[in-house]
């Protein structure tokens, strides 16, 4: 009833390559923006911003930096948990040798670092594909992580080999450090969340876009029309390291606080991004936030309810855990191969005939 | 066939666009094309023909870049070409479609012909990042033109189709949009009516027809069906075995004894 493009006419192209070309869905964007800034600040509390909030626009950050690469380019990566300990190393070492260097610039500058680390890493993509390009990110994750762990001077030779963010602040707010208030932490995550997110969509929907796409699907046909695959292939590495490397230095810096590389970059962390992109959806920017929101609010959810509601054994509960969320994993990749993304379309593709599909 | 049409237009001018010099190319100990030389004029349709095997193929690959010939000269526009990628190729202006349909089966058939207008879309990264403005005008101009070949090509109704879930004939007409929409100064079909019927087969005969007169976009096409080839082509190459065996009009080449003994075989008398 309220779902429908009937008598929304698309006069220009402008109009027609809209991101949200029917006006409820611009209405819902919008909704989810103010609740988002307006409303959730004011009631975020410890709990949810450390068991929910952050994580969850943390990994989108990340899941949309590898559906870049995986989703749009078709280079298939493992190694976007090597990528974070780039970004978060580079905002330890930012944070430390310039105490007095901006957070917000910190973070950037950590993501163009980790784009550069990721551009040499994709430069094996030129001559590899598919499963090998796959085994050669792996070589990039335990690589990295056996650097951060054996080079001193990455964690300023602190004894624990741990690497803790310092206290810094924009304007007056406090962003990292044990002080920082959840609201602000929240805030500035969701700043990046919404520039990136839309700077993606700016990528994807133009030449560029088409240029990774093109390779992604027919790599012969991309060059016989002007595509570099060099271009192409190095361009979305350096891209999606970029945001993986900023998901990283806000899982580090404003998430996490201190660090230790093998637990919280390890190859885990690559395959629950990569969980993320698949089942949210490859190619698509949606699809990036449905497969964060479903890997990170599920185990919280499913804690709730098993432990919470029933009162089982904390144990028991976390093994179940593992069994419901892997059984579900296979269950959408049967049901759904294209994702939550591809779920949410054909609902809408439903939405617009109910209650009369005729 | 079609000269007497064609001087009148005046589209034939009979300046090479593009002339094949001694070229050679071996896979090893296999000779795929053996020293043959032909010329594209501007403005008209050429064929080249010949039986399975003969490196008609090849010889495409070999004027788009995924080939590089052991030995012979290819030159465009007057200019000796040196060794170039494909996709420098395309910046050249030389666009092709493929024997087995090479769409972007993820993308919808109007993304698949705006990435055929690659190589006019300049705009860099952080125009694109900022989108309003530059990036999006450039967008919506090329849109305008690729708009104009989905009209050419009648497939507006398909327009935000995913290529992959269009029948073969319709997906055949995306992959010539796409080559179309670069506006290329020479086009080379291979194989563009395999598998179709016979419906299909004049749509496109048309289509190609209609670009040439239209926008006097050089044609060069290889072709198995010889009512088609006789009917649309200005001239003929045929090719067997990687060698050149007859080279002319429709009617020259018809009347070719090596051709007719490559096709029909030659009697044991």
């Amino acid at each position: 009833m309220l779902y429908r493009e009937v008598g929304e006419f698309k006069t220009s192209y402008s109009e027609d390559s809209q991101t949200f070309p029917i006006r409820f869905d611009k209405y819902r964007y919008f909704f989810v923006l103010i609740v988002g800034l307006l409303f959730v600040p004011f009631v975020i509390n410890d709990y949810w911003a450390g068991a929910v909030l952050l994580p969850f626009l943390i990994y989108s950050i990340a899941a949309i930096g590898l559906n870049i690469l995986t989703g749009y380019c078709g280079q298939v990566s493992l190694g976007t948990g090597g990528f974070m300990a780039v970004g978060a190393y580079a905002s330890y070492k930012l944070m430390t040798a310039f105490p007095d260097l901006n957070i917000l610039f910190i973070i950037i500058i950590s993501g163009f670092v980790t784009a550069i680390v990721g551009t040499l890493f994709g430069l094996p993509s030129l001559r590899i594909k598919g499963f090998y390009l796959a085994v050669a990110t792996l070589a990039a994750q335990f690589f990295l992580i056996w650097l951060f762990n054996k080079v001193g001077w990455f964690y300023n030779y602190s004894a624990s080999g741990m690497i803790t963010s310092p206290s810094r602040s924009l304007g007056t707010f406090l962003i990292t450090g044990p002080d920082a208030t959840p609201a602000a932490q929240y805030l500035f995550c969701f700043l990046f969340v919404f520039l990136l997110a839309w700077v993606a969509r700016n990528l994807t929907r133009g030449k560029i876009g088409r240029s990774w796409m093109a390779i992604r699907d027919m790599d012969i046909a991309a060059e016989i029309i002007g595509v570099n695959p060099l271009v192409a292939k190095l361009s979305a590495f350096a891209i999606s390291s970029f945001y993986v490397g900023v998901a990283g230095a806000l899982f580090f810096s404003v998430y996490l606080g201190a660090v230790e590389v093998t637990e919280a970059f390890s190859i885990q962390k690559s395959f629950i991004v990569l969980f993320m992109v698949i089942i949210g959806g490859l190619g698509s920017i949606f699809g990036s936030f449905a497969g964060a929101a479903f890997m990170v609010l599920l185990p919280v959810a499913l804690k709730n309810l098993l432990v919470l509601q029933f009162g089982w054994p904390v144990d028991i509960a976390a093994h179940l855990e593992f069994i419901i969320i892997g059984g579900l994993i296979v269950f959408f990749l049967i049901v759904e191969p294209h994702g939550l993304a591809q779920l949410w379309n054909l609902l809408k593709q439903k939405l617009r005939l109910w209650p009369f599909p005729y | 066939m079609r000269d007497a049409n064609k001087t009148i237009k005046g589209t034939m001018r009979n300046v090479p666009i593009m002339e094949i010099k001694n070229i050679v190319l071996r896979f090893g100990g296999v000779v795929a094309i053996q020293d043959i030389s032909f010329d594209i004029f501007e403005g008209e349709i050429r064929a080249i023909i010949g039986p399975n095997g003969a490196g008609k193929s090849s010889m495409l690959n070999v004027i788009n870049g995924f080939y590089h010939p052991q030995d012979g000269e290819v030159w465009f526009r007057g200019k000796k070409r040196a060794a170039m990628k494909p996709y420098q190729i395309a910046h050249q202006g030389i666009a092709r479609t493929f024997q087995n349909i090479a769409l972007f089966k993820g993308m919808t058939a109007l993304d698949n012909i705006m990435t055929g207008r690659f190589t006019h879309m300049r705009k860099g990264i952080w125009s694109q990042i900022i989108w309003r403005g530059a990036a999006s005008q450039e967008e919506y101009e090329n849109r305008e033109i690729v708009e104009k070949v989905i009209d050419f090509l009648e497939i507006q109704h398909i327009r935000k189709t995913p290529v992959g879930a269009l029948p073969y004939g319709l997906q055949k007409r995306v992959e010539l949009g796409r080559a179309l929409a670069a506006e290329p100064q020479l086009l080379l079909l291979d194989e563009p009516m395999a598998g179709m019927n016979v419906e299909e087969k004049e749509d496109m005969s048309r289509y190609i027809l209609d670009v040439n007169s239209e926008f006097g976009t050089t044609v060069a096409l290889i072709e198995h069906d010889m009512g088609v080839v006789m009917d649309i082509s200005d001239r003929v190459v045929v090719m067997d075995y990687g060698k050149k065996i007859g080279d002319g009009s429709p009617d020259e080449v018809r009347n070719n004894q090596a051709v007719i003994d490559a096709y029909l075989g030659i009697s044991e008398k």
